[in-house]
């Protein structure tokens, strides 16, 4: 079953002083176990396609499905528990409460789904070991790397056991060493648990290891094509 | 957790929120103070009122209060006193008899209120017998002793042990006198109460004026707990529904006045100095909400929804002002502690205050029910002062949060 189908879907920014047309007719299908790169040039569109593909904006014309709910007609308030049910977010940065520690960042997400307290300590130890940072369960944000960072991400995105995880752009902000790192996890987490990830990039060597990578150039996709994963 | 969110959240800009919990404190530090202040010195003042001039409750006959006529007397008053005495919440009855007189030394006179009294049952009831500057309260043998207010001593240029003549009229109307010597000179807080009231022995007015042993123009009762006010005086007035049976707050309407004008206006005082600061507490939360667009649009992405968020702000925004206000109710208890102690003396500052019955000594009263009050307004200012920042916080939309650069 396709976790994601867009049809013939457009947004328009017009609250600008100019009208910019950032997604010009998408029609697309994420099938569940998806290891999937959006990539293209700066400006293309990807941010847009992906806020739309998690319900964190509208499209101006045709329908977005996740997981058989079309969604655009749910008011906003609905949306965020959709969201909160269905998605997992990697954003490139500001992903973590500061003031938390990794494991209340990771049982924070659990506690909004109204999960009880034996069920989320448990999740956020086997999470947060499964990404490597068992150790640093108590740390604030702020003591910990950009990488180890956007693992707490990961397994905050993973806490809610949502049907798919969207990232924009999760290794921006990461050196080599971290960028293979996250790949990594990510990619067992795809292998082993069979966790549909969709991202975006500009980083080729992050674009090796999706299977699926779908360009886009002024709102519209111009190849989506399979490909063997290099493991580099 | 969002309890712990909103908490940790207070300290992350430590200096910006220590600079408007110090001016919470600051203000709040001042409203009770200075209402303590007020509220001792009306504490005060109704103490006087009841302890010196009105006690808790007076019984006269019917017109006597509108015409203070000696006619108006009730023939029977050290019965009604007895019964009023076996009242379970009455401390101590004194019955007394009122006659108008002119008191008049070697060199001049003055028109003075007679109170004919049982020094032994007046001393349980009003505590003039400790305001004696100058001699005693009836407690030397001599005959027909008198004791006068100072002010009134000053006025009539008379010294202890002077004699005065006190010339008045009898039942029958005819015009009697009676020479008395000054025995003790009191001084209450209220120097008019001082110049009009002298005391003399009850058996000395009944010689005078010719009345029965047990007649009385007013009964005075002082009773073990002010707030059983009502309760007594129903219960006399129905017993005696053809009297007259007033509380201290019909007898002195201007003290009790001014306990409730006290706290009007202490209300809109504190209402004033919270406006003030509801202003510094919604800016602050508003930079924090402003430094905080991404995390924000963050929280509502991966699914907290828009009650939670308020909810975290509101109590955010509580928590910076309920510490602010808990630490001004501290120093100010502390502060009201030292004083209510040590007393404050107004007497360098202000003069005449006790022609109007205040002594010069306030006392600041640790009052739990201003504390309380105080805390429960901060409470409010703090959610009044939250909802702005929180709505601001609401309207942001995620994913154009994510995405503003600061
Ligand atoms: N909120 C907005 N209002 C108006 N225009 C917008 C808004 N967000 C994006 N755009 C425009 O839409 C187009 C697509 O932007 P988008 O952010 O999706 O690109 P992108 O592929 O993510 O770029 P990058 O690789 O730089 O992140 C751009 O022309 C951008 O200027
Ligand atoms: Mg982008």
């Amino acid at each position: 079953m396709s976790v994601i189908e867009i049809h013939k879907v457009t947004k328009i920014y017009d609250d600008a002083e100019v009208k910019v047309s950032a997604i010009n007719g998408i029609t697309l299908t994420i099938e569940e176990g998806e290891f999937t790169a959006i990539v293209g040039p700066s400006g293309s569109g990807k941010t847009t396609l992906l806020n739309l593909l998690g319900g964190l904006d509208k499209p101006t014309t045709g329908e977005i499905q996740i997981n058989g709910t079309k969604i655009n007609d749910l008011r906003s308030s609905q949306m965020i528990d959709f969201r909160l049910f269905n998605i997992g977010f990697v954003f490139q940065a500001y992903n973590l409460i500061p003031v938390l520690s990794a494991r209340e960042n990771v049982e924070f997400i659990m506690e909004l789904q109204g999960k009880g307290k034996t069920e989320r300590r448990k999740r956020s130890s086997d999470l947060l070991k499964s990404v490597g940072l068992a150790e640093r369960m108590n740390s604030r944000p702020s003591k910990l790397s950009g990488g180890q960072q956007q693992r707490i991400a990961v397994a905050r995105a993973l806490a809610s056991k949502p049907r798919f995880i969207l990232a924009d752009e999760p290794t921006a902000n990461l050196d080599s060493v971290s960028t293979k790192n996250l790949l990594d996890i990510m990619e067992r987490l795809n292998h082993e648990e069979k966790i549909t990830f969709i991202f975006s990039t500009h980083d080729q060597r992050v674009v090796n290891k999706a299977h699926r990578v779908i360009t886009i150039e002024d709102g519209k996709i111009i190849s989506d094509r399979n490909q063997e994963p290099q493991s580099n | 957790m969002i309890w712990a969110i909103s908490w940790r959240n207070v300290w992350r800009n430590k200096l910006r929120s220590a600079v408007i919990i110090i001016s919470v404190a600051i203000g709040i530090f001042a409203g009770v103070f200075s209402w303590a202040f007020y509220a001792g010195m009306v504490d005060q003042r109704i103490q006087t009122a009841i302890i010196t001039e009105a006690s808790n409750i007076q019984i006269h006959e019917k017109n006597f209060l509108e015409n203070p006529d000696q006619k108006f007397y009730m023939a029977n008053a050290s019965g009604i006193a007895n019964d009023v005495r076996a009242i379970e919440e009455v401390r101590a009855v004194s019955e007394r008899l009122i006659v108008n007189a002119m008191a008049t030394s070697a060199e001049t006179g003055s028109g003075v209120k007679i109170m004919g009294i049982d020094p032994e049952k007046e001393k349980n009831v009003t505590n003039i017998y400790s305001k004696v500057m100058e001699g005693s309260y009836f407690e030397d043998e001599g005959k027909t002793p008198v004791v006068i207010g100072e002010k009134l001593a000053e006025k009539l240029s008379i010294k202890l042990r002077s004699r005065i003549v006190l010339t008045l009229q009898n039942m029958d109307g005819t015009i009697t006198s009676g020479l008395f010597r000054v025995e003790g000179i009191y001084r209450t807080a209220n120097s008019v109460y001082d110049e009009t009231n002298i005391f003399i022995k009850h058996e000395d007015v009944i010689n005078l004026i010719g009345l029965n042993e047990s007649a009385g123009h007013e009964i005075a009762i002082l009773l073990h707990d002010n707030n059983k006010l009502d309760d007594v005086c129903n219960l006399i007035q129905s017993s005696y529904p053809e009297l007259d049976i007033k509380t201290w707050k019909e007898l002195m309407p201007d003290v009790s006045l001014v306990e409730e004008t006290m706290n009007f206006s202490m209300y809109i005082f504190m209402a004033i100095i919270l406006a003030a600061l509801v202003f510094g507490i919604v800016n602050t939360m508003l930079m924090a909400v402003l430094e905080r667009v991404k995390e924000l649009g963050m929280l509502m992405a991966v699914g907290m929804n828009k009650i939670r968020v308020f909810t975290m702000i509101v109590l955010e925004t509580v928590f910076l002002s309920i510490q602010g206000g808990v630490i001004g109710i501290i120093i100010a208890y502390l502060v009201t502690l030292i004083f209510n102690r040590r007393g404050i003396d107004l007497s360098p500052w202000i003069e005449g205050f006790e022609k109007l019955g205040y002594e010069a000594m306030v006392y600041p009263a640790t009052n739990a029910g201003i504390a309380v009050r105080v805390a429960i307004m901060v409470l409010i200012a703090g959610i009044v002062a939250s909802v702005y920042p929180a709505i601001k916080a609401l309207q942001l939309k995620p994913a154009e949060a994510l995405h503003i650069d600061i």
